[in-house]
């Protein structure tokens, strides 16, 4: 019995080749990781290393208070409040269509569409998500806008109008997307314990299943928010290249992305204080989508209603 | 041997009850089918639901208990691939005519379910929705309060009513689900296995409540629990793959059941 049992002992011993093909892999898939990070943060470094730079010759105060964005031109002024003035106009526009509209669609998808439709309406949605950016900022200017001028005849050519509802068809998918999920995630005993009640769908949806799942609807709209914030080649193309304070939507503006876009793709010198603007708008650019998506990680994680 | 110790605890709850003919049915199931896709999961049921009764549905699991307590309020509407042949009717209304509102149905035959399902609301808003939305004009903390009361639940909760629902133990939760059914002031209570995710001593709760709200409602309560379904209901009735074995007093179903089926299920030698 005792040279059975020694014969047929288990061996639990660890492989010497098992070992090194797993620490190699472990390796490179660090390493992977750690490429993505360190490019990361050299971008941050160089922006904020230029924009010091930047901020050598300007103070601080000047380019956050200043209401005169002329960099390029004489007498040079260094205000960015237009630019700034400029995006938060076209996230207002592009808010006030997507928001109501996304959030429209994504009660009709998760509690209305029967399962037909919403395998037909959820892909064309997200094919709307797939038009590359550029095409909307010509579908602004060639459509959108002869459209506004017939409405309200003083609409320049580019104007903030044009951009933002661009801007909104362009998130709306996003909004519409992220909002079914957080309606679908709400538990279905709610929904039912809410019909049971003799509640009617519209109610349902409007009183218990929007509060519950108001994180992730809020940070959706947040997360769009800061898409719109970033969103460079429509608005470049269709809001116009004017730095102009002004809440007027039918005048021509340009956003913190249409600046970059146009000093990198113009003939500014490097190195001239005018070329390192693009950093500074840059770096506040960078901060500003960061504080949206933090506030967005904060609703999602501080209001989230939990569930078993 | 289980038939005598099930016997015990039936004759405390149907002591003093009258035969199935001494009240008019409330709910009645006739010649009623369900079934999902092809695959029939309730077969040409018929059963009359006594007024201010408890009548249990009891049987194993997937024979169609569930599916047919939904029936009765029309909750299988949302099971989109469900079909229904054969009527229900609800004092002699068919539930399922072409004018008939579900919503409207819905308000006289409450329901309770499996897992206790507060809406992410406080507590008071929990029992005060569901009049609400429904035109209720009245004083809402009075309405509150007596819902609470017939839960029995009022003195657990009434020091944070603004708190929410969330914060309550499972027993509790379920208490103030029966609550808010209540406080619809229903015709009908249906529960779908209200303890099943309970512990003893809430089960044990939630059965005294069940005693002292059957003068005032009538409640149908599926349950996969016999002893359960012997200590609280007035009749049964026993399915099995979806049709009706037998239905009577709880008494008569668990002493002296009269088919065999019935008499295997409640010995508990199968199921």
């Amino acid at each position: 019995m005792a040279s059975a049992a020694g014969s047929l002992a288990i061996d639990l011993d660890a492989k010497r080749g098992v070992r090194l093909r797993e620490g190699a892999v472990v390796a490179s898939l660090f390493t992977c990781a750690l490429i993505s990070i360190l490019t990361s943060a050299g971008i941050v470094i160089v922006l904020f290393w230029e924009a010091a730079g930047f901020f050598k010759s300007v103070s601080l105060w000047e380019f956050l208070f200043g209401t005169r964005w002329t960099p390029l031109l004489e007498p040079r002024s260094y205000g960015v409040l237009p630019l700034v003035c400029g995006t938060l106009l076209v996230v207002a526009g592009a808010c006030v269509i997507a928001i109501p509209t996304g959030l429209a669609c994504a009660i009709y998808m998760s509690q209305y569409a029967s399962d037909r439709t919403r395998r037909i309406v959820k892909p064309v949605l997200e094919v709307l998500a797939g038009i590359p950016t550029v095409v909307y900022g010509y579908f602004a200017l060639t459509y959108v806008t002869p459209l506004l001028q017939q409405v309200y005849p003083d609409t320049l050519v580019y104007n903030a109008a044009s951009a933002g509802i661009v801007v909104g068809i362009m998130i709306l998918p996003m909004i519409a997307s992220f909002c079914d999920d957080a309606l679908r995630a709400v538990p279905e005993s709610l929904r039912l314990g809410a019909l049971a009640l003799g509640a009617t769908r519209f109610e349902v949806t409007v009183q218990v299943l929007i509060p519950a799942a108001l994180s992730g609807i809020i940070a959706s709209f947040v997360l769009a928010i800061s898409r719109c914030i970033g969103e460079t080649m429509a608005v470049a193309v269709a809001a116009g290249g004017t730095p102009n304070l002004t809440l007027n939507p039918a005048e021509s503006i340009q956003t913190m992305t249409g600046y970059i876009v146009q000093v990198s793709m113009g003939d500014t010198p490097h190195g001239t204080l005018g070329y390192y603007t693009i950093f500074a708008v840059g770096a506040l650019l960078f901060l500003m989508t960061l504080g949206t998506n933090l506030i967005a990680d904060r609703v999602l994680h501080r209001f989230r209603e939990t569930y078993e | 041997m289980v038939t005598v110790k099930v016997t015990e605890t039936t004759s405390a709850a149907a002591v003093t009850q009258p035969s199935p003919s001494a009240s008019p049915p409330i709910l009645a199931a006739q010649d009623l089918t369900i079934r999902y896709g092809e695959k029939p999961a309730v077969v040409s049921v018929n059963v009359a639901i006594p007024e201010n009764r408890i009548t249990a549905i009891i049987g194993p699991s997937g024979c169609g208990k569930s599916t047919l307590l939904r029936a009765f309020n029309r909750m299988n509407d949302y099971i989109p691939e469900a079909r229904i042949d054969g009527g229900v009717t609800y004092r002699g209304r068919d539930l399922y005519a072409e004018n008939v509102d579900p919503v409207e149905v819905r308000r006289r035959i409450g329901m309770v379910f499996q897992k206790p399902n507060p809406f992410p609301k406080s507590i008071a808003k929990n029992i005060s929705w569901g009049p609400a939305i429904n035109g209720f004009r009245g004083d809402e903390r009075l309405l509150v309060e007596e819902a609470l009361k017939k839960a029995v639940l009022w003195d657990e909760v009434k020091d944070r009513l603004n708190e929410s629902a969330n914060a309550l133990s499972g027993g509790q939760q379920q208490r103030l689900c029966i609550a808010r059914a209540l406080a619809m002031e229903p015709d009908v209570i249906l529960m779908d296995e209200p303890c099943s995710a309970l512990d003893p001593v809430s089960t044990a709760r939630i059965e005294d409540l069940m005693y002292e709200l059957k003068h005032l409602y009538t409640i149908v309560i599926v349950t996969h629990n016999m002893q359960q379904a012997a200590r609280v209901s007035d009749f049964t009735a026993f399915l099995d793959a979806g049709r009706l074995v037998e239905f009577g007093e709880t008494e008569q179903v668990f002493t002296t059941p009269k088919d065999k089926r019935t008499e295997d299920y409640v010995a508990g030698r199968f199921g």
